[in-house]
């Protein structure tokens, strides 16, 4: 009754062939990010320590720490959050909650659209033009975080939109139902039970704008400043910055410095990236409905 | 029941004294875009009765009830024209829209069990109109609950969250959170669509009882729930009116109208 037809055989090997072959596929994405963390430790690790974490760079950029550079990093995200964040949450919630489907708002969402995919070298010197000569910044923390809080608004704003889309519509018209205003149901449901989607985002928003290395460079980050920022009008090193300078700037570096460097700031990343997705998990716990 | 002739006769005395007018529509026509779904209907709904409206998919019902807490505000496709008037004040031209709403309790067809706690869920229209004091809440909360049928099993887990209840305790929530709205016309969408049987009937219960405080108006697919509980009915079909009448008459043939007979003794539906 159960025996195997010829057929049956046949789509069976066809089966195991076709899933070999997705293996494959996963394993070769695989390898390189492999090759890459492997290579980052093996080279980078033996630099690593408390002082490469928090002193300065000595000897022409040939010996020494990091603490510039990280602190200048933490400047940049933070205060490229401070102005993308807010912005891009309030738009996020006027296009999906408020905005009906008009020309207007179809125009707005293909700006979005169009504004993620603008290479970081055309922010930057959008940046250079608009926040460091025409506002007067200078090359400053604020010129270079206004640029990266620009680049990176489409992916805050997409990421609100999603999750608050994602909270089912009838709870909207339960509580419109009810005499609530639009902004009593965002308030009291819809924001209470997307927030864990948009701080997810805001998140995986902060990895990658620690990364990003063109918006800044002409911006606001330098090459070397003895210096640390004490306001947002000052100049900053940064890491991306930085290990770019030191692996191909700067001559008679240490091998393993840039290897160093890198560490840092893949190990930055994914760290908030396991907090992200930590974060996610926890949430996703408690699921609410 | 075999002598359903003689309540067609005892309703007719009913209605020779009729309760206030509560909601009159005069006219009422909504489009979706250019499609017609609700056209020319005129009818009023007295203080106190429970007013079914049955009849099959794409009647117009749901549109009919949208357009009485002025929903259509939420769908820039929805057109309505014609008068409604709900206390003898036109709600086309009300600008305290939200007043409208909280005065009209909504259920609808599924059970909407907001993500919060269940006191939460039958606390938040008090809320909403301003109302914190945890006292008061508490008796609202409790009263509410009650009067829905749901307070039994809630009452030792009212910090859970409302949107997990089974589906029929969810629709008594929903039930619980309407009437937190103390609201005079509580209007109900095809309630038991997700009910099971045993709730169903707890509910209508509920529904006769309510009806001494408020205006019912029972939207459903299922005629005999109308019998049951309606005391005027109208049915609806393809955006059309076609009846409107005592309960009993509609039930008992004395109709003006071959088609409502055809639906109500199913030979359609």
């Amino acid at each position: 009754m159960f025996e195997a037809s010829e057929l049956n055989l046949k789509n069976q090997r066809v089966q195991k062939l076709y899933r070999l072959l997705f293996l494959m596929m996963t394993m070769l994405l695989i390898i390189p990010v492999l090759l890459i963390l492997g290579t980052l430790v093996i080279k980078g690790g033996p630099v690593l320590s408390i002082d490469f974490l928090f002193t300065s760079p000595t000897d022409g950029m040939t010996a020494g720490g990091l603490f510039p550079a990280l602190l200048g990093t933490i400047w940049l995200v933070a205060v490229a959050l401070l102005v993308s964040v807010p912005l891009g949450i309030a738009a996020a919630i006027y296009l999906s909650e408020y905005a009906g489907d008009n020309w207007f708002t179809r125009i707005i969402n293909l700006a979005i659209i169009n504004l993620a995919g603008v290479p970081s070298i055309v922010h930057a010197l959008f940046g250079v033009g608009a926040f460091v000569l025409y506002f007067g910044f200078g090359t400053s923390i604020i010129a270079a975080s206004l640029t990266l809080a620009i680049m990176t608004l489409p992916v805050v704003i997409v990421a609100t939109r999603e999750s608050l889309q994602a909270v089912p519509y009838a709870f909207r018209e339960a509580c419109w139902n009810m005499g609530a205003t639009r902004w009593q149901a965002i308030h009291r449901v819809v924001l209470p039970n997307a927030i864990s989607g948009i701080l997810t985002g805001v998140i995986l928003e902060v990895s990658r704008t620690s990364g990003e290395t063109a918006p800044i460079m002409f911006t606001g980050a330098v090459f070397f400043t003895p210096f640390l920022p004490q306001g947002i009008f000052d100049q900053t090193m940064a890491m991306s910055l930085h290990l770019f300078v030191v692996s191909t700037q700067v001559p008679n570096v240490p091998e393993n410095l840039p290897y160093g460097v890198a560490l840092v700031l893949i190990g930055m990343v994914l760290l908030m990236n396991s907090i992200s997705i930590a974060f996610r998990t926890y949430l996703r716990g408690k699921k609410k409905w | 029941m075999v002598t359903a002739a003689q309540p067609a006769q005892t309703t007719p005395a009913a209605g020779a004294d009729p309760g206030a007018v509560k909601l009159a529509v005069k006219d009422l026509t909504i489009r979706y875009g250019k499609s017609v779904a609700l056209s020319n209907v005129s009818l009023e709904i007295r203080e106190h009765e429970i007013f079914g409206i049955i009849g099959p998919a794409n009647a117009g019902k749901t549109s009919f009830l949208k357009s009485i807490n002025r929903m259509d505000m939420f769908n820039s496709n929805m057109h309505v024209e014609g008068e409604i008037l709900f206390n003898d004040r036109d709600v086309r031209h009300l600008k305290n829209v939200y007043a409208l709403r909280s005065r009209i309790g909504v259920v609808f067809p599924l059970p909407v069990g907001l993500p919060m706690t269940i006191y939460d869920n039958v606390a938040l229209a008090p809320r909403l109109s301003g109302l914190n004091n945890k006292a008061e809440l508490d008796v609202i909360v409790e009263r509410c609950l009650t009067r829905a049928a749901l307070w039994d099993e809630v009452k030792d887990r009212l910090s859970s969250l409302g949107s997990l209840l089974s589906g029929g305790q969810q629709q008594r929530l929903t039930i619980a959170r309407a009437l937190s709205q103390e609201p005079e016309v509580l209007m109900l969408d095809e309630f038991s669509i997700a009910v099971d049987p045993v709730t169903t009937m707890r509910i209508e219960d509920v529904l006769k009882e309510l009806k001494h405080e408020m205006t019912i108006i029972l939207v459903t697919n299922l005629v005999q729930q109308a019998r049951r509980l309606a005391s005027r009915t109208a049915f609806f079909l393809n955006g059309e009116c076609v009846e409107i009448g005592n309960t009993e008459d509609l039930f008992t043939g004395e109709v003006k109208d071959t088609r409502t007979r055809d639906y109500v003794e199913g030979r359609f539906g």
